[in-house]
């Protein structure tokens, strides 16, 4: 690999919606409403627009889900499908075509409006000849949890009561953002109290189901300034999609993600980061799960393999610790509208970086990374960005 | 020499105390416990288990017909055989019928096998009964019926009981019936069966039978007929016809147990008779229904030969006691139920089903022939079938691999609460074989408290989701039955 987009483009301005069960809100709502705030951020409007890129998986249908509401004029939209890491396509993919010469404003636009169907959680996860186990991604997820516990030795008491704390911290952080869509304060009695959904995932180690948008203006590096003096650039993204081999080989061991960890390498490797732990300021990661959280400590290498439960116990990734991770309250609590969670990580970043975040604001943050992990831990796709100033 | 070369059963985990009945509608409650189909199993899985557990030590291309005898077929037009003879491995010229709509279907169809073979239009015919009839809710009959199925392979070489002939009875009359719209059984008075049916139409075929082979009824071991539904007077047939009751096989022992068995009764009879022969015994068996028809067999040495089968004394041992009579409601679907508020799984696409039948149906994986790996994709999005090698990368250079009578271990697993499940949790385990290849399956026939890492687990043939009246026939692990 030969190139790297790191400081060949900039986010100029950024949106992102309330998330949440949105009943009064369709994806239009979400798409222009995201994108106006993106827009009045980088101090243009919607006619400058030049190109587009649109993420989410259930709500989008071509490019003309978002040309259509937002009434752009004639310009190519692509409509990107990834999994969870399609808003963090839809930013790669719109930053190559800027760093590539070919446009000078395009925008990122990711938007999910799920509460449409009626139903609790994700849709299924059935293949053609359905003979995909009757699992939900709860289910999915638990069998990390199941499987981590039983590595590490970890009693359920013990194991579950980690993962509470992981909840406990994003709930704490969501609960100082009023765009987020949990907002109550918990403590780690009542996680670990709440009813199993997928033993041993309880409630509160379960994400929000969410409606919400969010969009990033993207221009070049060299014109970043004209549009604001706080412009946050880009140093890596990096992707890696799984070849399902977790799921029939045996020696992969449900206590990692490979592909999280090799877009997290890949990811470093472009931006030129060295000891992760240390030069990281902040993260926000796919916390779809608390499990999910823990295990990507580990890969990212935040924390030693087996070890994330020290650093836990310690507090490392409170607001206030050395590493803070979640400081708007992750997917747990701002909620996962699977399109928009990407942008919506990256708009928090910015903000960060840009000591705009309020009561959540980390002291001078330098880089922040945003994770998010596609599908399910036997077959991911991995998203790894990083911004900074 | 013509007969019997192998027998196997299968009878369902799960048992319901008949107090349970009595229980829910008050009233009466027959003594002991009758066997009940879990949601996901109906007459075609139950005769597919069967037919494995008979043909355990026998090369599965050797069969050259596959005979399936059932008054509950899962369809009224199309062959539940052709589906079996996949899921068993036959070979692609093997003569496939299903027997249907009697209740002596099972010996219908082992007279069939026997003719094939005498005829030499076949040297090896599977026959399987299996049945899962239903009573309408709050009757007796309820209490008394059973679910279960029996397999036997007919054939020339090592036969382990040389039929010596049979004997027919046709006898009409609507004694029990389901029309085609029926989904429970109707009868006639049981008095007036008895007394102008079956007290009339057994000792008919039974002696008719011993006259034509000059045997009187002392020359038999063991003497194996179906019971008429009042199962009590079974053994006042049995002794007007001159046979000691130390000869019997006793239907009241499955009747108790498992309950009336329909087609597949006096199969099961058979198999258990067969458990314990002696070489030289001598076995006669009568089904019935709509007349009967009788077999005299006399068993081989080659009996104690025939490797260890859970035919019918283990399976009856191995049992999971329902904890109420809602289940049974739930799993037969007798009453509607509230649905989960999940989404609704698309439609089964026949093409795609029948572009993948041999793994489907078979559960064929491959091997790959340069890394050795053996590999099979049961969830992917676009990777079934495997192409590509998981783990070499090496195109199309593979060897068929056979999963389905693999033992595996639990390498992790969820109690899923979210997911609908006709019996919650969703029981999804990740499963090693024992030699490669692993894989996600939903487990079935388990108690969820006994689940956890490191738990032997095989595979079992089960219908996995229904739509637009066809099923989905596909595989589940289950915890080492026995």
């Amino acid at each position: 690999m030969s190139g790297s987009i790191k400081d060949r483009v900039a986010i100029v301005g950024m949106g992102c919606t309330r998330f949440g069960e949105l009943w009064n809100k369709g994806p239009s709502d979400l798409i222009v409403e995201a994108t106006n705030e993106a827009c009045a951020d980088a101090g243009i409007e919607i006619k400058d627009i030049q190109a587009a890129w649109a993420g989410s998986i259930f709500s989008g249908h071509g490019g003309r889900s978002v040309s259509e509401p937002l009434r752009l004029k004639y310009v190519p939209v692509t409509h990107v499908v990834n999994a969870c890491a399609s808003g963090h396509d839809a930013v790669r993919n719109a930053s190559y075509s800027v760093a590539a010469g070919i446009y000078d404003i395009v925008l990122a636009v990711g938007f999910e409006k799920i509460k449409d169907e009626g139903m609790s959680g994700l849709p299924g996860m059935d293949n053609l000849t359905h003979t995909h186990a009757v699992a939900t991604m709860p289910g999915m997820f638990a069998m990390m949890a199941t499987k981590y516990f039983h590595r590490y030795n970890l009693s359920p008491q013990d194991g579950k009561t980690m993962l509470a704390k992981i909840s406990v911290k994003s709930h704490y952080n969501g609960s100082m953002n009023p765009k987020a869509h949990l907002r109550n304060v918990l403590t780690v009695e009542r996680v670990l109290n709440a009813p199993i959904i997928a033993w041993p995932l309880g409630l509160f180690d379960c994400c929000g189901v969410s409606d919400g948008g969010s969009a990033a203006i993207i221009t070049r590096a060299d014109m970043a300034k004209k549009f604001r003096p706080d412009p946050v650039y880009i140093k890596a993204l990096q992707i890696c999609a799984s070849p399902t081999s977790g799921r029939i080989t045996t020696d992969y061991d449900l206590t990692h993600v490979e592909e999280g960890y090799r877009a997290g390498q890949a990811a470093y490797a472009e931006a030129g980061i060295k000891n992760p732990r240390k030069e990281i300021s902040m993260a926000e990661v796919h916390d779809c799960f608390s499990i999910t959280e823990a295990v990507t400590m580990e890969d990212l290498q935040f924390s030693q393999r087996g070890k994330v439960k020290e650093d836990i116990d310690a507090g490392t990734f409170e607001l206030t610790g050395a590493l803070p991770v979640q400081p708007d309250g992750g997917l747990k609590c701002f909620g996962h509208p699977i399109g928009a969670s990407g942008i919506r990580m990256l708009y928090e970043l910015y903000l960060q970086l840009q000591g705009r975040a309020g009561k959540r604001q980390i002291e001078n943050p330098k880089l922040g990374l945003a994770h998010n992990m596609g599908h399910e831990p036997l077959a991911p796709t991995v998203s790894v960005c990083i911004v900074g100033l | 020499m013509i007969g019997i070369t192998s027998y196997g059963a299968y009878i369902p985990w799960h048992r319901i105390d008949r107090q349970q009945f009595a229980k829910a509608w008050g009233g009466f409650a027959i003594p002991g416990e009758r066997a009940v189909a879990y949601y996901d199993e109906d007459s075609v899985t139950m005769a597919v288990e069967a037919a494995l557990d008979c043909l355990g030590g026998i090369e599965p291309s050797t069969v050259d017909g596959l005979l399936f005898a059932t008054t509950t077929s899962p369809y009224k037009e199309k062959l539940c055989s052709a589906t079996m003879a996949l899921a068993l491995h036959l070979r692609r010229d093997v003569q496939t019928a299903d027997v249907t709509g009697s209740l002596r279907s099972g010996t219908t169809a082992l007279g069939f096998a026997l003719d094939a073979i005498k005829a030499k239009r076949a040297n090896s015919v599977l026959v399987t009964a299996s049945d899962t009839r239903m009573a309408a809710p709050s009757g007796i009959t309820e209490q008394s019926l059973g679910d279960g199925a029996a397999a036997l392979l007919l054939g020339k070489k090592n036969v382990i009981a040389e039929v010596l002939d049979s004997y027919s009875i046709s006898d009409e009359l609507a004694a029990t019936w389901r029309s085609e719209t029926d989904t429970f059984i109707r009868s006639w008075e049981d008095r007036m069966v008895m007394d102008e049916s079956y007290s009339k139409v057994m000792p008919e075929a039974i002696s008719g039978l011993m006259s034509k082979i000059g045997l009187l009824p002392k020359d038999f071991a063991k003497v194996v007929f179906d019971p008429p539904a009042d199962v009590r007077r079974h053994g006042r047939v049995a002794s007007e016809l001159g046979f000691d009751p130390a000869q019997l096989v006793d239907p009241a022992g499955i009747f108790m147990n498992l309950g009336l068995l329909g087609s597949a009764m006096s199969l099961m009879m058979l198999v258990s008779a067969l458990e314990q022969a002696n070489p030289g015994d001598k076995i006669l068996l009568a089904g019935y229904g709509n007349g009967a028809e009788a077999f005299a067999f006399e068993v081989t040495d080659a009996v104690k030969k025939l490797g260890e089968r859970r035919a019918f004394a283990k399976h009856l041992q191995s049992k999971q006691m329902m904890n109420n009579y809602n289940d049974y409601l739930r799993w037969r679907e007798i009453v509607p139920l509230d649905q989960a508020r999940r989404p609704e799984r698309g439609h089964i696409s026949v093409a795609a089903n029948w572009r993948q039948r041999k793994d489907l149906l078979g559960l064929w994986g491959i091997k790959c022939r340069r890394c050795k790996t053996p590999q099979y994709d049961n969830g992917g999005i676009t990777t079934t079938p495997i192409r590509v090698c998981a783990v070499c990368g090496a195109v199309d250079d593979f060897d068929d691999y056979d999963f389905s009578r693999k033992k595996a271990t639990v390498f992790s697993y969820t109690q899923d609460l979210l997911a609908p499940a006709a019996d919650p949790p969703s029981s999804v385990v990740l499963i090693d074989f024992d030699d490669g290849g692993r894989m996600l399956f939903d487990l079935t026939d388990r108690n969820p408290d006994e689940v956890k890492v490191g738990m032997k687990v095989e595979m079992t043939f089960r219908k996995v989701f229904v739509d637009r009246g066809l099923n989905n026939y596909y595989w589940k692990a289950r915890p080492v039955r026995c």
